[in-house]
């Protein structure tokens, strides 16, 4: 296990949520792929902390080198509370419309020119 | 007063009382009321009380005045000054432009008395009076080409004064158009100077430098020739003087002050200004000379077919313009400037009788009139009087200025002088048709059947101006350019005194005048058979003949050519045919593909912006991207 292979391993995961936030058409799913992207930084932050040079490896600043840890804690707990928010979110759409899919929401679109 | 405050008040009172009547006819309600006239007849008075007391000390040979220039305009070294320049020509032009305006004014109280324009015909008089006296006392060039275009534009409002009649309109514009073309050669002519530097616009300035040979000869052709189509322009000399005859539209007094005695003789004036620049370019002079011949026959053959009495009188007064032009291109300046003197006379005299007719008769159709002679005893006399002098019979004053010039032309040329002496011929040939038809003979009705009995002399504010005005054509000659010492003045005087300008010549030698009798004897009998040729062709023989008629008639088919083919033909068709072309296929296409291509394209953006939250959300990733690839690209290549 090296730095460049969890980096790797989070660049597929953060594109994997940017495809899906930006493609998905049900709002349910969006929001899945936006937790995809929280985890993807997390991951970073976890690995840089680990191997990054004067990382948890040999070290004995353990306030210091837990920092990515504790970071990465942070993360998923504003990517629960989040989530419970865009849940919510979700929720009041599918009240206001019927619907949760994104592109059957639109209202501020222009009118067509020409 | 010293010289300088009567010269500022000389030009400023026509102009207040421009301003005056201006007022009057444009805010009050009181448009036709007497005082405008007695205005202008009063501040024309005094100006020209005040001229004649300049002329007076003017001929001293010792006076030399000149006022301080002052700095007008200037951009770093080019700089124009205005001064005021009183050297003998325009001693001479303020006298008879005061004069002539100051008569003109008086007759005018009468003739347009039931106009509804009143005031304001006398407001337009009063600014051309102003522009004309600033045009002759101008001494910067600048200054000298504001008032020749004041003039124009003076000019184009009194041909238009009675702006109801289309045909009017009509001529305003063809004359101010026309003029505009020769005005643009002045201008050109007048920027080419001022590219030498602007101290010469100065015209003293302009005198010493041509006089010290600071420019080439070529140069002085060049700017001479410029400033001589501006001349042409402005003093109807072919092939820029058809405007002259369609400005007899505007009011007879008007055509009296500014068609034939004062405005049309600017172009002759500024020749005369520039008059160094011809002495030392002799193609120039060639030029002058053969133009002023060509027109002086041209405008005669018109006059002769004209059946209208005041284009017989306009197309004679290119003719005698002709004859000015003629004698300034072979230099006999004293000659050119005393027949323009003598000529305003009895011009404005010939036209004012015309319009002492037209106004019997209500018409300027000669083949209306005939017989008025027991009718309008003044009208008739004054008319002979103004006739025989323009006809040149000894001794009335256009024979000594005819003379003159006869006697100039023939030491240059041969050819000229034979073309001057048919222009006599014709001269006599037309001016007695003229009087003819117009006193002898049946009365043919009028304009509108008036009965012979009902025709009366026109009032004595008309006539008595007319009197006044024979007494020069009389006179002058006699005494500005009689042959033997007077007494009291010296012989030839208008000549030697015009050579005593130091600034025009300043190597002043003193010549012996000669008196030709062999020219003056020659021109007088060739007077006597175009007077009897002329009176036979009235009484018994019409002489006809068709084609020539038709085309003299026609005025050679210049308007046609003017109006028909160059204005109508090639401007409104081909011209502005090409033009819209271009505008259509390149203008407007081209705008019509811009608008066209950026609708296109915003119609491809605005997909975008269809308010999809995740499209906005590609373009925000996109534009990361970009951002962040070129931030790479350039710490690759080393940034």
């Amino acid at each position: 296990m090296t730095l460049s292979n969890l980096i790797l391993l989070s660049w597929i995961i953060f594109f994997i949520g940017l495809y899906g936030s930006l493609t998905k058409k049900s709002a349910v799913l969006v929001v899945i792929s936006l937790e995809l992207m929280f985890n993807a930084v997390a991951l970073n932050f976890v690995a840089f902390s680990r191997f990054a040079p004067g990382g948890l490896i040999g070290s004995t600043d353990i306030a210091n080198v837990l920092s990515g840890q504790v970071m990465a804690i942070f993360i998923i707990a504003i990517g629960a509370a989040e989530a419970a928010l865009a849940l919510s979110i979700v929720i009041a759409m599918y009240k206001e419309k019927n619907t949760i899919e994104f592109s059957e929401t639109i209202e501020i679109r222009e009118k067509d020119v020409d | 007063m010293s010289n300088n405050e009567v010269v500022w008040l000389i030009l400023l009172l026509p102009l207040a009382a421009f301003f005056v009547n201006g007022f009057i006819a444009l805010f009050t309600s009181y448009k036709n009321s007497k005082f405008s006239g007695y205005l202008n007849v009063t501040a024309i008075g005094v100006s020209f009380i005040l001229s004649l007391y300049l002329a007076i000390i003017g001929l001293d040979k010792n006076f030399d005045y000149q006022s301080a220039s002052f700095q007008w305009i200037s951009f770093g070294i080019f700089e124009i000054t205005m001064a005021i320049m009183l050297d003998e020509l325009t001693l001479i032009m303020i006298s008879v432009v005061t004069a002539i305006s100051f008569l003109i004014q008086i007759y005018s109280l009468s003739y347009m008395e039931h106009d509804d324009g009143y005031s304001r015909y006398f407001s337009y008089m009063g600014l051309f009076t102003t522009s004309m006296l600033g045009l002759v006392t101008a001494r910067n060039l600048i200054q000298l080409f504001i008032f020749w275009e004041l003039v124009g534009a003076t000019s184009y409002l009194l041909i238009g004064f009675w702006y109801k009649k289309q045909s009017a309109i009509k001529a305003a514009k063809k004359a101010f158009l026309m003029t505009r073309v020769g005005d643009f050669g002045l201008i050109a002519g007048i920027l080419l100077i001022a590219k030498q530097g602007s101290q010469y616009l100065d015209i003293t300035q302009f005198y010493l430098g041509i006089q010290s040979g600071l420019f080439s000869e070529s140069l002085i052709f060049i700017v001479g020739l410029l400033i001589v189509i501006g001349a042409i322009g402005k003093s109807t000399q072919f092939p820029l003087h058809n405007w002259l005859p369609d400005a007899m539209e505007g009011p007879t007094p008007v055509s009296a002050l500014l068609h034939s005695a004062t405005m049309v003789t600017a172009g002759v004036f500024i020749i005369g200004r520039i008059y160094p620049a011809i002495g030392y370019s002799e193609n120039l002079g060639l030029i002058i000379s053969y133009v002023g011949a060509f027109t002086l026959i041209f405008a005669a053959s018109m006059a002769i077919v004209s059946n209208d009495i005041k284009k017989v009188l306009a197309y004679s007064s290119i003719s005698q313009l002709g004859y000015m032009f003629l004698a300034l291109g072979v230099g006999s300046y004293g000659a050119a400037i005393l027949h323009l003197f003598a000529h305003a006379w009895f011009k404005a005299l010939l036209f004012l009788g015309a319009g002492s007719v037209g106004h019997a008769v209500h018409t300027f159709d000669m083949k209306l009139m005939g017989g008025m002679r027991n009718k309008m005893k003044k009208t008739y006399l004054t008319m002979l009087v103004g006739t025989i002098s323009l006809i040149g019979i000894f001794p009335l004053s256009g024979f000594w200025s005819k003379d003159e010039i006869l006697i100039g032309v023939k030491s240059e040329s041969t050819f000229l002088l034979v073309i001057a002496l048919i222009g006599v011929v014709m001269t006599a040939f037309y001016m007695t048709r003229m009087m003819a038809m117009t006193f002898f003979g049946d009365f043919k009705g009028g304009h509108d059947n008036i009965k012979y009995d009902d025709i009366h002399e026109s009032p004595n504010l008309m006539t008595i101006p007319m009197i006044i005005l024979a007494i020069p054509s009389v006179i002058i000659g006699v005494i500005f350019s009689s042959p033997i010492d007077l007494g009291f003045i010296e012989k030839h005087a208008m000549v030697s005194f015009l050579d005593h300008n130091k600034l025009v010549f300043p190597n002043y030698e003193y010549h012996e005048f000669k008196f030709d009798i062999m020219i003056a004897s020659v021109s007088t009998i060739l007077a006597l058979i175009g007077i009897s040729f002329s009176i036979l062709n009235f009484k018994k023989y019409k002489f006809n003949i068709n084609f020539l008629n038709k085309l003299i008639s026609n005025k050679y088919y210049l308007d046609y050519l003017y109006e028909t083919l160059i204005t109508e033909k090639l401007f409104y068709k081909y011209f502005s045919k090409l033009f819209s072309v271009v505008e259509e296929k390149l203008i407007d296409n081209f705008s019509y593909k811009l608008t066209a291509s950026l609708r296109w394209m915003s119609n491809k953006i605005s997909v975008s912006q269809n308010g999809q939250l995740q499209l906005q959300s590609i373009t925000f990733v996109l534009g990361f991207l970009i951002i962040l690839i070129s931030y790479l690209v350039y710490l690759g290549a080393g940034g």
